[in-house]
C-alpha cells in the first residue's frame, strides 16, 4: 500500500494546498496564458508555489499540470510537451516537498465530450490522452494522481481513473465539480454527489471527493452525501466563495477566517482531507491549519 | 382556452404534464402543441426523445406529404426544442441529453434550411456568438448556440478565442443584430468589457444588442461592463436573444 494511503489509513485529518492557478496569476501568469509552460519557463515560480505551501502547513501539494493534457495544450500548441511538462511539474513540487509530504498530480477535464455522451470525443483516444499525462506525472515522482474538476463521473473519469491505473499503477484521488441548480446539486453531466461516489468507488478510485464551483456551505452538503455512499477517504478542495466584481477586480468573499470558522462542520460530514480551491492561498491553509491543529503546526 | 386534452400526442401529454411547472409556461405550450397537426407533433417528439433518425425521416415524410417547412419547423422542430430547453433549466435533463436532441433538431433542419432559404424566409434574427480572447472553453457556449438555432435564430459561431477585431468583422459581415460573449476564466471575463470598448471605438455600439454568460459572469458583472443582457443559463441565453432582436416582451 502507498505511503499516502498508509498515512490516511492512520485517520489522521491531512491538509491540502490552495489554488494553483490563483497562484500563478498573482505572479505572472498573463490572462489566458498556459499556466502549464511555467513548468518549462518559470521553475522557480512552481517550485516557490509548493514551497509556500509546504510552508504555510499543507500535508500534501498538487502540481501545476491540471490543463496538461494533450487535449488543453494542443489548444495552445504545446501538445508535443505533454510527458516533458507533467514531468517537471511533478520534480518542482517533489523537489520543494519536505520528508514526510506529498505530492498530488494534477490531471483537469479534457474539455471534451465522449461520443457516449452525444460529444465527440473517441474514448480509446480519450483514455490514451489521460494515460500519457499520467505516465509524465509518475515519472516526475508524484504520490498520487488527483483527477479533478470532473463533470462526467460515469464517463470521461471512470476513464481518467482506469488510464492512470493501468499506466502508472498509482493510487488515484477522483473529485468531482458540482453546481447548484434548480432540483440541488448536479454536474453537468448530471451525476449527484450519491451517484458519484459509488460510480467512482467501483471504478477503482482510492480517495473520492469534490472540488470547485460551489462555496462552502454547498460543499457540506455534497460531502455528507458522498459519506453517506461509500466508506472511501474523502478529498476536498474549497473554493473561497463566488467570485464577484469590486471595482473592476475579481475577489474571492471567503476569507481564510471565515472558510476556518466553518471547517469543523466539512469534518463532521466526512472529509478525511481538506484543501482550497480558486481563491484561496497559503493564507487559507495557514488559517486551516491553525483551526484543525489549533496552530501547533 | 386549450388544455391538456387537446394535444394529440400521448408522449408529449405526459412530458409537457410531468416537466413543465410554470404556470404560464405550461399555458403557452399547451396552446403550441394543441394547435399543431398530429404528424409534426410526432416530430416534436423526436425532438424531446433525442431519436435523430426519426426525426430526419419524419421531416423528409411531412416534406413529401406536401407539410410547408415553415410549419415543419415552427410546430414540429422548434416546438420540440422548446420543452427540452425548460427540462434542461429545471435540471430534468443534462447536457449529454440536450446534445442528443440538439442532433435530432439539426438531422431535421438539414432539409428544411435549404427549402427556406431558396424561398427567401429570413430567420428570426442573426446572432454572432464567440468565447472571448484567452479563453479556450466553449461547452457552455455550444449549448446556448443549439437551443439558439432550436428556437429559429440564424447563429454565427466564431468558436473560442475570438478577438474583438473578430467580433466587428463578424457583425459588419453578417449584418447581426446580437452579440453574445462567453467565458469560463475570471481572468479572461474582462475582454467582454474590452470587446464593448471596441465596439464603442468603432462607432458600431448603438447597432448591436450585446448580450454575456458563463460560469463567473454576473448581472453586476454585466451592468459594469456596459452589456445589454445576462443570461444566467442556456434557456435564458434563448430568452435574452429574443428580447435584444426585439421579438419578445
Amino acid at each position: 500500500m502507498s505511503r499516502l494511503l498508509n498515512r490516511i489509513a492512520t485517520g489522521e485529518l491531512l491538509i491540502s494546498d490552495g489554488a494553483t492557478g490563483t497562484y500563478l496569476q498573482n505572479n505572472g501568469l498573463e490572462p489566458g496564458g498556459c499556466p502549464e509552460e511555467f513548468n518549462a519557463s518559470r521553475p522557480e515560480v512552481i517550485r516557490g508555489m509548493a514551497a509556500a505551501y509546504f510552508e504555510a502547513g499543507s500535508d500534501m501539494v498538487e502540481t501545476n499540470s491540471f490543463g496538461g493534457s494533450r487535449y488543453m495544450l494542443a489548444k495552445y500548441g504545446h501538445g508535443d510537451r505533454v510527458e516533458e511538462w507533467n514531468r517537471l511539474a511533478a520534480e518542482l513540487a517533489r523537489e520543494a516537498a519536505p520528508e514526510g509530504c506529498f505530492v498530488l498530480g494534477s490531471i483537469g477535464p479534457t474539455g471534451e465530450i465522449l461520443e457516449e455522451k452525444a460529444g465527440t470525443a473517441d474514448a480509446g483516444e480519450m483514455y490514451e490522452v489521460f494515460a500519457e499525462q499520467a505516465r509524465g506525472l509518475a515519472a516526475g515522482g508524484v504520490d498520487a494522481v488527483c483527477v479533478e474538476t470532473m463533470s462526467d463521473a460515469t464517463g470521461e473519469m471512470k476513464l481518467a481513473i482506469r488510464a492512470v491505473k493501468e499506466a502508472t499503477g498509482l493510487p488515484v484521488v477522483a473529485t468531482v465539480c458540482y453546481d447548484r441548480g434548480p432540483r440541488g446539486l448536479f454536474t453537468m453531466m448530471g451525476d449527484t454527489p450519491q451517484s458519484a461516489a459509488e460510480t467512482l468507488a467501483e471504478a477503482g478510485a482510492d480517495v473520492v471527493g469534490s472540488n470547485c464551483g460551489i462555496a462552502i456551505g454547498d460543499m457540506i452538503e455534497v460531502i455528507t452525501a458522498m459519506r453517506q455512499a461509500t466508506d472511501l477517504p474523502i478529498l476536498t478542495h474549497i473554493n473561497a466563495g463566488i467570485p464577484r466584481i469590486e471595482a473592476g477586480a475579481i475577489v474571492y468573499p471567503d476569507t481564510p477566517e471565515l472558510m476556518a470558522e466553518q471547517l469543523d462542520r466539512v469534518v463532521e460530514a466526512g472529509a478525511n482531507i481538506i484543501g482550497g480551491c480558486c481563491g484561496t492561498g497559503p493564507e487559507h491553509v495557514r488559517a486551516f491549519v491553525s483551526r484543525l491543529r489549533g496552530g501547533s503546526a | 382556452m386549450a388544455d391538456l386534452a387537446d394535444i394529440p400526442n400521448e408522449f408529449i401529454r405526459g412530458e409537457l404534464d410531468e416537466f413543465v411547472e410554470r404556470e404560464n409556461e405550461r399555458r403557452e405550450l399547451i396552446g403550441l402543441y394543441a394547435a399543431s397537426a398530429p404528424h409534426l407533433l410526432e416530430i416534436a417528439a423526436a425532438i424531446i426523445d433525442g431519436r435523430n433518425h426519426d426525426a430526419d425521416r419524419l421531416t423528409l415524410e411531412a416534406l413529401e406529404g406536401g407539410t410547408g417547412a415553415l410549419e415543419i419547423m415552427d410546430d414540429g422542430l422548434i416546438a420540440g426544442m422548446a420543452l427540452v430547453g425548460i427540462k434542461f433549466r429545471e435540471n430534468f435533463i443534462f447536457v449529454p441529453e440536450v446534445l442528443a436532441c440538439a442532433r435530432a433538431m439539426k438531422a431535421g433542419m438539414v432539409h428544411i434550411e435549404p427549402i427556406l432559404a431558396a424561398s427567401g424566409v429570413e430567420p428570426l434574427a442573426r446572432v454572432i456568438m464567440g468565447t472571448v480572447k484567452g479563453d479556450l472553453h466553449d461547452i457552455g457556449k455550444n449549448l446556448c448556440i443549439m437551443l439558439m438555432r432550436g428556437a429559429g435564430f440564424e447563429v454565427i459561431d466564431l468558436g473560442v478565442d475570438t478577438s474583438a477585431d473578430e467580433f466587428i468583422a463578424a457583425v459588419e459581415e453578417h449584418e447581426a443584430s446580437v452579440v453574445g460573449m462567453s467565458a469560463l476564466l475570471t481572468t479572461t471575463m474582462p475582454n467582454m468589457g474590452h470587446t464593448i470598448e471596441a465596439f464603442i471605438d468603432a462607432d458600431l455600439r448603438d447597432d448591436v444588442k450585446i448580450m454575456v454568460g458563463g460560469a463567473p459572469v454576473t448581472p453586476a458583472f454585466a451592468d459594469e461592463m456596459g452589456a445589454d443582457a445576462y443570461g444566467d443559463n442556456a434557456v435564458e441565453c434563448v430568452e435574452v436573444a429574443k428580447r435584444l432582436a426585439g421579438l419578445a416582451g
